[in-house]
This record gives structure tokens, C-alpha cells and sequence, in this order.
């Protein structure tokens, strides 16, 4: 099988970010975590990429690398948490690493199977696929009331977020 | 293709030195100018064989004073994380360097029938690339003040990067304007764009208004403002420098770097200044537009036109935006050594009382101006 | 051009990984990690399938989920922190009160 250069760099990204995503989840320290997460959230990016989507991926950097995870590593260093406060005992550990390495693979056989998914046409895409005008377009027009209903949820979530985090709360 | 892989490369290498070049030159300029500024000579002890160069202090900045840096012991603190200590310098110069990406420095080359664009990757999305990929420099300063085992350099990270994520907001916003005035997001089209004359951007009829140059700073200069302000905060200069203020945290956040990590964090403080020079420049003030130059030679609005060969037209406009991305560099210098410290809760109260809503009544501004005009 | 088996294969292997994150850890802010992982995978999917069938509306969908994530992560995180200014622990064994 020819591996063209999409391909080599999509099994690449995407083999990095398999290990990073065990990282979050296996690393005893959080701060590694963290910035394992951060490296997965690169790779899903150049994903994205690769998929045409060029604004959601740079907003997917500029959003969730660029502050959601900054967000959480300033809550890692004030917390300060132990390194060891960490693992369920073994058994029970094996047992939850085994039964997700198996939802794993079966999800991975499901979508592998040829044939057994509907055939979608490849159609020919628009020429501004991805774009911010595509984008931007559909946002305001088709999804307009979802667009609004995001944005009182985000001032929800500002005053939450305030009122929870002040000290002795009045 | 190989043709284009190796146009890529030398476009990058292109941009990558003129960023390190001007950052060097910075230092050299910041010394001696904080010294004309504060009425004191400046570095001038350091010369060559005792002749030159003379009183300018050069070797001293370019030579003497990076050769001390990487030729000093390079420690870890004890009982700090060895690996987030190395990496933090790097991650506060390297998103600074890739942004350089999205910059326009110039219109097209034209070599015999091949057009080659000025821009290292001229992507739809270009501003958002640049404020995606400088977002990525907060967590230098976070590693930093972590990797450091130390609580006062762990304070000055903590307060660098929320300074930092404060006025990305306001810096981002004071772009949505400009996005909406040129109605794109690529540095190219908004640097080409300024080409025009003020009368025909605008779309106003009177011929006299031809004679100023479309530059952004002639029809939103609130966002030039809000943008500048925005930006020396961003890359923590003073007047906003309270991360690593020199006289009350001794350096915050890179008080336990030596050597040549400290070096690449000054670095990345004047690749900073560079940056945001060059943002200001490309969308303000014309980016590589030289008044009046088009692609054929002058075109002045009084009927003269004056021809000119294709390549001193090209090296014009990349002296042209050398220049102004020079004198805004200057312009920050300046600023550096004229205004006192901001306190820490004053500049917080800037970022978010003050920044935040004037951006967003420019933006508002903005739309309703664009709409009416149309 | 990578078919979009492969992208959504990637995508459940990456939803597993997290959700096994969430069940593995004790640390509560690790495991809301794993939730951010769990999320990602799903905008993968969305955005693999979007790119199938020529729409965009899975690059609308994956920006509100972006959104989402935003404000759950900033309103979690308020949570985490006035816990522990309680309990001084983020140790999800300890923090379980609501056992039988």
C-alpha cells in the first residue's frame, strides 16, 4: 500500500496522539497530564487540518490550548496536589484498563469494517470549505439561535465560575 | 514540487532572520538608547584589539555579553522538575518565532513567470493564526514560575500569565474591528488593501482625500490604541513589566535561570517587541506600502506616474516595512524608559474594566459605521 | 486521502482512552482531563464526518462544543476550588459522600 504524504502524516499525528492521551490518563503527576493533554490537543488539531478545517483548528489552539488547559494548569499549581493520591488498587486497576483497551478495539474494529458502513459519496466539497466565510456563514444563518443561546451560557458560566471561586462566599 | 518545498524554506529562513536580526539589533539599541534617554553613556568598555568601534557599545552588546551568557553554569534549582525547567524557555521563544509565519514582508517577487508571494504561509485564517500561536507563549511563563521550586518566582508566573491571557482578549478585540473594516482575515489582502488612496478606500468622492494613503491608522485609530496598548502588555514590558519587575521580585518568574535560558527569555521578550511592531505595522500603517508605489512604479495623485524596475520596487517596499517595524520598536523602547511601573491591580483593572468594554464599543462602533456606509 | 473510517477509528480509540481515564484516576482534576480528552475525540468524528459529506454543520457543532467545553471547564474548576478550600483534598475517595 502507497503511502502518500497526507497519509504518513496522519498515522503519524495520529500515533502521537494515542500516546499523549495515555499520558493524560496513566501519568501520576497532574501537571504532566496536562501537558499531555495539550500535545493531544495539537495533534487534534493538525487533524483538523488535514480535514480541510482550518478555523476550527487554529480557534481548537487558540481556545482550548491556548486557554482552557492554561486554565487548568493554574488550578494544578494553586491546588498543589500530591503525586501519589492517585491509583485505585491493582486489581481493580487491571480490570479498568482492560475493559477500556477492549471498548477501544471494538470501537476501532466497528469503524474499520468496510462495507458494513453506508457508502457516503465523496462529493466534491465547496471551494471555501473550511474557510472562515463558510464558517462564519452558516453560524449566523442556519444556527443563529444557538449561536445566541452560547453566548448567555458563556455569561452563565462567567458569573458561576466568579461566585464559586470568591472566598467566603456572601 | 521540490522547486516549491525549496521557496518555503528560504522564505522561512528569510523571516527567521530578519526576526533574530532585529531582536539582536534591539538590545543594542535599548542600551543606548535607555542611556541617551537617561542622560548616561551606556555600555561602551568593550571593543576590539582597543580600537573599535568606538563608544558605541557593539561588541559589548553583540559580542561580549552573549558570549558571558551561554559560557555560564547552567543550573537546575534543587528539588525542582529538571525537564519543565528546560522546556519553559522554549516554549516561551518558539510560538513567537512561528507566528512570524503569517507576516507579510513584502508584495510578489516576480522571477521570470514565477509569482512568489512575500508571505511564509498565506493562510485564509491568518489572524487567527498569529493570536492562536501566540497564545501558546503564556505557558513558558507558567512552566517557569512551576519549575522553579521557588514561591516567589511561582508568583510572578502566576501573575505573568494571567496578565497575559487578560490582554489577549483586549488585543484580539481591537483586531475584530480591523477584521470587520477589511472584511478578512489574511495579512496580505489588509496590507494590500492600504495601497489605495484614503478617497477611494472609503468610497468617498472628493479627489483631495487621495493624496493620504489608506492606512488603517487614518480610520480607526482607536484600535491602533487599543491594539498597541494591548500588545506591550502582552509581551510584558514596562510599563506593564510587574512579572518580572527588576527592582521588587528580582527577575519573577526566570529568577532561577542562568545562562543561556535566561538569554533565550530576554530573547523572547524582544522577538515579542518585534512581533507586535510588525502586527501594528501591517495593519495601521500600510505593512510593506511605500505611499504611492504600486507594482509598476509610482502613481501620484496628481496624473505623474513614475516607472520603475521590478526588483528596486520590491526591495523598496521590504525597506519600508523594515523601517516602520524599526521605528515601532523604537516607539516601544521609548515607552519602556519613559512611564513608571503599573501596579498589579491597576493593570488588571486596565485589562478588564478599561480595555475589555472600549474594545468591544470599537468593535460596535465598528459595525454600525460599516453598515451605515454601505 | 485518508478514508473516514480511519478518522472515526481514531476517534473511538481516543473516546475509550479518556473514558478509561475517568474510571482509572482518583485526582478529580485529572479526570476532568479525561473528559476533555472524551470531548476531542467526539469533535474528531464530528469534523472527519463533516468533511464526508461536503457540509459544514459539523464544523458549527464543533465549535458550540468548544464553547461548551469552555464554560464547563471554567464552572468545574470554580467547583474543584471551593472543595478544596473545604476539604483540602481533591482525592475523589475522600471527596465520595453520597456513598450507601
Amino acid at each position: 500500500m502507497s503511502m502518500g504524504a497526507g497519509e504518513m502524516v496522519f498515522f503519524v499525528v495520529a500515533g502521537v496522539a494515542v500516546v499523549s492521551a495515555l499520558g493524560v490518563v496513566l501519568h501520576p503527576s497532574p501537571v504532566y497530564c496536562a501537558l499531555s493533554l495539550i500535545v493531544t490537543l495539537f495533534q487534534i488539531a493538525v487533524l483538523f487540518l488535514l480535514l480541510d478545517a482550518q478555523m476550527v483548528a487554529f480557534l481548537q489552539i487558540l481556545v482550548y490550548a491556548g486557554a482552557i488547559m492554561v486554565l487548568f494548569l493554574f488550578v494544578i499549581m494553586l491546588l498543589n496536589p500530591e503525586r501519589d493520591v492517585d491509583r485505585p488498587p491493582h486489581t481493580l486497576r487491571g480490570v479498568i484498563a482492560g475493559v477500556g483497551g477492549l471498548f477501544a478495539a471494538e470501537l476501532a474494529w466497528f469503524f474499520l469494517r468496510r462495507g458494513k458502513l453506508p457508502q457516503l459519496k465523496a462529493s466534491d466539497v465547496a471551494s471555501n470549505y473550511g474557510s472562515v466565510a463558510a464558517l462564519g456563514r452558516s453560524l449566523y444563518t442556519d444556527h443563529a439561535l444557538s449561536f445566541e443561546l452560547t453566548s448567555v451560557l458563556l455569561l452563565v458560566a462567567v458569573v458561576g465560575a466568579v461566585v464559586l471561586a470568591r472566598k467566603g462566599g456572601d | 514540487m521540490g522547486i516549491e518545498i525549496g521557496i518555503a524554506v528560504v522564505k522561512a529562513l528569510v523571516v527567521v532572520l530578519i526576526a533574530l536580526h532585529l531582536t539582536v539589533l534591539l538590545l543594542w539599541v535599548e542600551r543606548k538608547g535607555s542611556a541617551l534617554i537617561q542622560n548616561r553613556i551606556g555600555a561602551n568598555r568593550a571593543s576590539i584589539f582597543g580600537v573599535l568601534p568606538w563608544n558605541t557599545g557593539l561588541v559589548n552588546t553583540l559580542l561580549a555579553d552573549p558570549v558571558k551568557m551561554f559560557t555560564k553554569e547552567d543550573f537546575v534549582p534543587d528539588g525542582a522538575d529538571r525537564f519543565l525547567h528546560s522546556l519553559a524557555p522554549f516554549l516561551s521563544v518558539f510560538p513567537i518565532l512561528v507566528t512570524f509565519a503569517c507576516v507579510p514582508f513584502g508584495d510578489e517577487l516576480r522571477i521570470g513567470d514565477r509569482v512568489i508571494s512575500l508571505q511564509v504561509a498565506d493562510l485564509n485564517v491568518g489572524l487567527l493564526y498569529i493570536l492562536a500561536t501566540a497564545s501558546i507563549a503564556v505557558y513558558g511563563v507558567v512552566l517557569a514560575g512551576w519549575a522553579s521550586n521557588n514561591r516567589w518566582a511561582m508568583l510572578g508566573g502566576l501573575r505573568g500569565s494571567a496578565q497575559m491571557i487578560s490582554y489577549e482578549l483586549a488585543m484580539g478585540l481591537a483586531l475584530v474591528s480591523m477584521v470587520m473594516t477589511y472584511g478578512t482575515l489574511e495579512l496580505q489582502t489588509m496590507a494590500r488593501a492600504q495601497g489605495a488612496g484614503l478617497g477611494t478606500f472609503l468610497g468617498i468622492g472628493k479627489p483631495v482625500l487621495d493624496w493620504l494613503p489608506a492606512w488603517g491608522i487614518f480610520y480607526q485609530p482607536f484600535a491602533f490604541l487599543l491594539f498597541l496598548t494591548a500588545g506591550i502588555a502582552e509581551s510584558k514590558r514596562i510599563p506593564f513589566d510587574l512579572p518580572e519587575s527588576e527592582s521588587e521580585l528580582i527577575s519573577g518568574y526566570y529568577t532561577e535561570y542562568s545562562g543561556g535560558k535566561q538569554a533565550t527569555f530576554m530573547f523572547s521578550d524582544f522577538a515579542e517587541c518585534v512581533l507586535v511592531s510588525a502586527l501594528v505595522v501591517t495593519m495601521f500603517f500600510g505593512g510593506w506600502q511605500v505611499p504611492f508605489l504600486g507594482r509598476e512604479g509610482f502613481a501620484f495623485p496628481w496624473g505623474g506616474t513614475l516607472a520603475l524596475p521590478h526588483l528596486l520596487i520590491v526591495s523598496a517596499q521590504l525597506l519600508a516595512f523594515l523601517g516602520k517595524v524599526f521605528f515601532f520598536c523604537w516607539f516601544q523602547i521609548l515607552i519602556r524608559w519613559t512611564l513608571p511601573r503599573f501596579r498589579y491591580d491597576q493593570l488588571m483593572q486596565l485589562g478588564w474594566k478599561i480595555l475589555l468594554p472600549l474594545s468591544l464599543a470599537n468593535v460596535a462602533v465598528s459595525a454600525l459605521v460599516i453598515l451605515l456606509w454601505q | 486521502m485518508v478514508p473516514v473510517e480511519y478518522y472515526l477509528a481514531l476517534s473511538g480509540i481516543l473516546f475509550a482512552i479518556g473514558a478509561s481515564g475517568v474510571a482509572l484516576r482518583r485526582n478529580v482534576i485529572v479526570m476532568f482531563m479525561s473528559i476533555e480528552v472524551m470531548l476531542n475525540a467526539a469533535n474528531l468524528a464530528f469534523v472527519a464526518v463533516a468533511r464526508h459529506i461536503g457540509s459544514m454543520d459539523g464544523q458549527v457543532v464543533v465549535f458550540f462544543v468548544m464553547t461548551v467545553a469552555a464554560a464547563e471547564a471554567a464552572v468545574g474548576l470554580a467547583i474543584i476550588l471551593a472543595v478544596f478550600r473545604n476539604r483540602r483534598t481533591v482525592d475523589a475517595a475522600e471527596l465520595a459522600t453520597l456513598r450507601w
